[in-house]
């Protein structure tokens, strides 16, 4: 059986958690089996999950389980995973499931794939599931040889799926240990898609010349609905805050669709972007090295393509 | 502090990437090796820094052959004092925590550091394996670190924030840009590390469950679309009707 812990945050599930299912129930018809989900802590309607293939909703409740530590998840993910038989047991590749993962594949003595993208296939009983590597300049294929195998999902790898029915809920039975890690606060934006999992993402870089300059930048993401990032310089001066960094030393994203605008697209940018579905890079040399790594290109000044891009998006938004 | 602080050996971001005839390796012949940017930066300077508030000691630790100890050296520069190497070739994150954790286990360090991830392969795996073989805390992606007595006060990055978690020595943490300030090894520092101790020892037995069997280029990309900069309505209709992103 396929095993998938579906994340939810204050009793809600997120996209993420859909994509998590639907890989799931692939990754069961790929070797022949069931999905099943793991649901740890209060939840609303977890059987809805059974939409996007999951046969049956485990769910564990318990004091200890309102706040992430990794060791209780860890110890109760495993424990779930040994009763109920898991063959593969899946994560999303999130703050929760980066630290999840490794602990989870030393518990239960299991190979592990961290960030897979794609669905595994088995071929003459060779379990291989395929990731990114090397900044996105290689894809590699790994096998997995353990009877027990743990992957994380990389966020928007993966279209949610909902064709199935609700799926029956049903209380599992395990022991919550108490953790060494206490949560004093938990500060995150509100109202924003947060980057990693945002599916549009606008974003500035050194070209926008000051932070005072960031309304055009706010204007475009609210038409589009997207998330704001920005380039390592501009949050090491301070102009933008830390979270919005995105490339190597940032957070690495891979929207649908990437604007990049006054980046000039360093290697160590592109290193946390180019896995993007589509880019789009507006910048007013031909010269940026982005270019080479975009879908399309718009060689302009951005203080006056993006406000017409903008302008362009309402006129659209006005008439779908 | 008692501090360990795993680092890993990864290529250059600006490397050009290849692979051996049958594509089942790297061709590591063109690639300049360094030190995983989060170990060096972050992770081992954050470690020293406790160090010279409060005393104790820095130990890095490797999981590699000989030709990784240029970049032990460079973390001895930086002011590590001692450095331990066990001998092997690392193909699964399992394989490096384990052999780490069977040094630490009779160790008792205070703090076990290393970087979020490595970035090659980015998989952010190595913490939560030592801690689980040593059965302690695991605090991922901290941008911020402050001790007081035995308790460490830590922001970890979360999606779209941060989470501020307390948690008692010992622990295992890996570290995010912000947790401290990277260092650039003096001369003297170089010269020093010359003669640190760099102690090699033998693997122990562990197998390898999960192992990559092959490597390809990703699809290549088509060039780009250059659309009038006058014409934001062109730009539109291509994300919507070829791109179909919006």
């Amino acid at each position: 059986m396929v095993l998938v812990f579906a994340e939810s945050q204050k009793g809600q599930f997120k996209k993420s958690a859909f994509e998590a299912v639907t890989y799931g129930a692939k990754t069961a018809l790929a070797i022949g089996t069931e999905c099943h989900v793991l649901v740890l802590g209060k939840a609303d309607d977890p059987g809805s999950l059974g939409t996007y293939g999951a046969k049956k909703i485990h769910q564990i409740e318990g004091a200890g389980l309102e706040e992430f530590d990794s060791q209780v998840f860890g110890t109760v993910i495993a424990a779930a995973a040994i009763k109920l038989s898991a063959e593969v047991v899946i994560l999303n590749h999130s703050a929760k499931g980066k630290a999840l993962i490794g602990r989870l594949a030393a518990r239960l003595d299991a190979g592990s794939v961290a960030g897979v993208n794609a669905v595994p296939t088995v071929e003459n009983g060779a379990f291989k599931v395929k990731k990114n590597v090397f900044s996105g300049k290689a894809i590699a294929t790994y096998q997995i040889k353990s009877d027990v195998k743990v992957l994380s999902l990389m966020g928007n790898a993966i279209r949610p799926e909902a064709s199935g029915s609700a799926a029956p809920v049903e209380k599992l039975d395990v022991a919550v240990p108490s953790g060494r890690v206490k949560v004093k606060s938990v500060n995150t934006v509100e109202g924003t898609v947060p980057l990693p999992e945002a599916e549009l993402v606008v974003s500035a870089g050194r070209g926008m010349k000051g932070p005072e300059n960031w309304g055009i930048i706010e204007e475009l993401a609210g038409v589009l609905g997207a998330t704001t990032a920005c380039s390592r310089p501009v949050a090491d001066s301070g102009w933008r805050p830390h979270h919005e960094h995105v490339g190597q030393t940032g957070i690495a994203i891979r929207p649908n669709l990437y604007i990049a605008i006054g980046i000039s697209g360093a290697i160590q940018h592109l290193a946390g972007v180019n896995s993007s579905k589509k880019i789009v890079v507006i910048n007013k040399d031909p010269e940026a090295p982005f270019f080479k790594a975009a879908d399309y290109g718009v060689v302009g000044d951005l203080f006056e393509v993006v406000p017409r891009l903008t302008e362009a998006l309402k006129a659209f938004k006005a008439n779908h | 502090m008692k501090s360990l602080v795993c680092v890993s050996k990864t290529p250059d971001t600006t490397s050009k990437i290849s692979f051996t005839n049958d594509q089942s390796a790297l061709d590591t012949g063109n690639i300049q090796f360094i030190m995983n940017p989060y170990d060096e930066w972050y992770a081992l300077v954050r470690a020293l820094e406790l160090q010279e508030a409060q005393g104790g000691s820095v130990t890095l630790i490797n999981v590699g052959p000989a030709a990784n100890d240029a970049i032990i050296r460079k973390g001895l520069a930086i002011g590590a004092e001692k450095a331990i190497r066990i001998e092997a070739d690392p193909q699964s994150a399992l394989f490096v925590a384990k052999q780490i954790a069977g040094h630490a286990k009779a160790e008792n360090y205070d703090i076990i550091f290393l970087g979020k991830e490595t970035i090659d392969y980015n998989g952010s795996e190595v913490g939560g394996m030592i801690a689980e073989l040593l059965d302690l805390p695991f605090i991922s992606y901290a941008s911020h670190l402050e001790m007081n007595g035995n308790t460490a006060t830590i922001h970890r990055d979360i999606e779209g924030g941060t989470e501020v978690v307390e948690v008692e020595t010992p622990f295992v943490v890996s570290a995010a840009k912000g947790l401290a300030e990277q260092r650039i090894p003096n001369m003297r520092g170089i010269m020093m590390a010359k003669s640190k101790p760099l102690q090699v020892i033998q693997p122990a037995e562990a197998g390898d469950l999960a192992v990559a069997v092959h490597f390809e280029a990703p699809p290549p990309k088509k060039a780009v679309t250059l659309v009038d900069p006058e014409n934001m309505e062109e730009l539109v209709r291509l994300l919507h009707e070829e791109a179909k992103v919006i």
